[in-house]
């Protein structure tokens, strides 16, 4: 009887294991094409910012000189640093303001939950359907008799709002997570409502916090639109950098790529030395 | 130390309705044990005793004073959960001496005082420890040790031992008895297990449905339930019903027929009893006696070796009867069996479900676990 048994089993067994590996290639394969089909585009503009103009617009090859020329020309008249520095005041303050405001509020939702909860979630998050140009004229006339075009200020007002409803929902779901017995322990213990989110509750809640306030900093980083509208000079951050170099030198393409990549490399740094924890806080949810 | 009243309370989440006026006294330092099935409102009637949930109406009283607007860590309690709650980012120590932490207490007092607290709970090696490197039986012991250096007047406990294994289980229960006999508190349990409502308590109220069923020594309860419902919850296996009709009362007692044909009279008051009124008869299943003179008869459907004893279900017309037998019966499934009892160890209801009152008091009813307690013995003594 064993011996049947086994006998039937085992090529089965065998059968089971190579379709597990071939389904395994192939993923592989899927995954990989769409790394490089997702990342070609900037590994080619990091390229382009080490060839000469003259390379830039021959044939496209991946064999020649590198050179810094470009870099050179483009640190040379415009600068960087100052452009940097407005992106990440912008990006972390715009950030912090947000954590601030969102914190609270994903509490009241997560631990203090009414009948409205849910529906005034999925109203914050409707508002990302709008289109931002949609309310471009009314925020720029306000911005204009209020005194805030081209200020730091005026654009880490816009970007907190802009991401406030990601930043609420994604907290929403970390504290939800949290087991409520150790805020209610904490209130045996004495804790009022801000030494129960202090000690207790940001504390616990840290990883998804971080991953919330990365997002965050990513999405305003890269924002372009509103920083292009709203700024000139003196709080332009390093996307309207890049843009500086896109329309009147739109035919010097290794400068254009060498502005483009210095823009970028901050935050792919970033994100590169913070990308375990931005997964594991992206997919939270799903993997619980 | 604290005494305990509930006036009335009740509770509503919503249009439901799920504590339904209680009424209650706890007396300084009783174990108190709230026991019943999932969703009576034992745990809800904690909490608002905890001050984690209001009531919608009636007052709480410790002391005598009304706490119902006093905030939950100014009450002077301290709450075990179930799930321990301990603070995952923090030591062991950390999480006993928090609420002295927020307090703003002296690190060295802090550490004396969750010294003397790790002392009596053999945590003082753990002190240092995450609680994720805890056991499930340690983590509960810190649990216990946050309540402890809090000193508070009551202690509540909301299953505190429902996630342990079984022989954890016991030997926490007999810890914890120790325990209320070492600080002399005042305790309030919740459970659904009524063996720790039996071994622990001083007084079990049973809870169903939101509403007291009834309160006492868990002696009384077991000898003496007010109705149907407490017969069936209180013991282990549960008591046996079997629909009796009436044949006669008398100052003596009550005389049922039983469905077998024969007669027998039960000592309970029968007053108030109609000429026709149905009756359902229950009798423990440790009190059924095997005999084969006995009344009643069935045939075995399951039988249990359990060594010590032996656990018979016998199939009498559409009931089944639990019998606990002597461990060496010679009975095999689909002998008969004939059966009897002892009328006094019997209990009669009426078509209510409610008990009639017995004649005599069983002489063990009034005893409570604190009066197994030798006189003298250490904890009886003045501090």
């Amino acid at each position: 009887m064993t011996t049947v048994s086994s006998k039937t089993a085992a090529p089965r067994s065998v059968s089971g294991w190579r379709s597990a590996q071939s389904k395994r290639l192939l993923l592989t394969v899927v995954g990989w094409s769409v790394a490089v089909v997702i990342f070609f585009p900037i590994f080619w503009m990091i390229l382009t910012g080490f060839k000469t103009e003259t390379a830039a617009i021959a044939d496209p090859s991946l064999i020649f000189s590198p050179t810094l020329e470009s870099y050179q020309e483009v640190q040379a008249r415009s600068g960087y640093a100052r452009f940097a520095l407005n992106s990440v005041a912008v990006a972390f303050g715009s950030t912090l303001l947000a954590l601030l405001i969102a914190i609270p509020a994903a509490y009241a939702m997560a631990f203090l939950p009414t009948k409205r909860t849910k529906g005034t979630l999925l109203w914050m998050l409707s508002t990302k359907m709008l289109p931002s140009v949609g309310v471009l004229v009314p925020i720029y006339l306000i911005f204009r008799d209020v005194g805030l075009l081209d200020t730091r200020t005026g654009l880490i007002i816009v970007y907190t709002l802009m991401n406030l409803p990601i930043v609420v929902w994604m907290l929403y779901t970390f504290f939800k997570d949290m087991p409520k017995d150790i805020l209610e322990a904490g209130r045996m213990d004495g804790a009022s409502t801000l030494q129960e989110v202090l000690y207790l509750l940001l504390p616990l809640t840290l990883p998804g916090i971080a991953s919330t306030g990365l997002l965050s900093v990513i999405l305003s980083w890269n924002e372009a639109f509103w920083s292009l509208n709203l700024t000139t000079s003196n709080a332009a951050p390093l996307t309207a950098y890049i843009a500086s170099f896109s329309s009147p030198e739109g035919l010097f393409w290794a400068k254009l790529s060498a502005a483009s990549t210095m823009a970028i490399a901050p935050i792919l740094i970033l994100g590169w030395m913070t990308q375990k924890q931005m997964v594991r806080g992206l997919t939270f949810g799903a993997v619980k | 130390m604290a005494t305990l009243q509930l006036h009335n309370i009740t509770k509503r989440f919503g249009d439901t309705e799920v504590i339904k006026g209680i009424d209650l006294e706890v007396n300084d330092r009783e174990f108190v044990v709230f026991v019943g099935p999932s969703g009576c409102g034992k745990s809800t009637l904690m909490r608002m005793i905890a001050g984690l949930e209001s009531a919608t109406n009636g007052d709480i009283l410790i002391d005598g004073q009304r706490i119902n607007d006093v905030g939950p860590a100014d009450r002077g309690l301290a709450m075990v959960f179930q799930s321990y709650a301990l603070y995952p980012h923090m030591t062991v120590e950390g999480n006993m001496g928090f609420s002295m932490r927020l307090a703003g207490v002296s690190k060295e007092e802090r550490r004396a005082k969750v010294l003397e607290a790790a002392k009596i709970l053999q945590l003082e090696p753990l002190l240092d420890r995450k609680p994720k490197a805890l056991s499930g039986g340690q983590r509960q012991r810190v649990a216990i040790g946050r309540a402890i250096v809090r000193n508070p007047s009551i202690f509540l406990f909301d299953e505190p031992l429902s996630n342990l294994d079984a022989a954890l289980r016991v030997q926490m229960r007999i810890e914890l008895a120790r325990l209320h006999d070492e600080l002399d508190a005042t305790m309030i349990y919740v459970t659904h297990d009524q063996i720790e409502a039996m071994t622990m308590a001083d007084k079990i109220v049973v809870l169903h449905d939101g509403v007291v069923e009834q309160v006492g020594s868990p002696m009384a309860l077991y000898h003496h339930p007010r109705n149907r419902f407490v017969a069936g919850f209180i013991g282990s296996p549960k008591m046996n019903f079997l629909p009796v009709t009436l044949a006669s009362v008398s100052p003596e007692g009550v005389t049922i027929r039983l469905p077998g044909g024969g007669e027998r009279s039960v000592p309970v008051e029968g007053q108030r009893l109609g000429a026709n009124a149905t009756l359902e008869l229950g009798v423990r299943p440790e009190h059924l006696i095997l005999d084969d003179q006995g009344p009643l008869s069935g045939q075995i459907k399951v039988l249990e070796r359990l060594g010590g004893q032996t656990s018979l279900y016998v199939q009498m017309d559409n009931e089944l009867i639990t019998i606990m037998a002597d461990g060496d019966v010679a009975y095999r499934v689909n002998d008969t069996v004939h059966f009897g009892f002892a009328p006094e160890r019997a209990h009669l209801f009426d078509a209510d479900g409610l008990a009639l009152p017995s004649l005599q008091q069983h002489p063990l009813a009034g005893l409570t676990r604190q009066d197994n307690r030798a006189p003298g013995s250490p904890a009886e003594e003045p501090a």
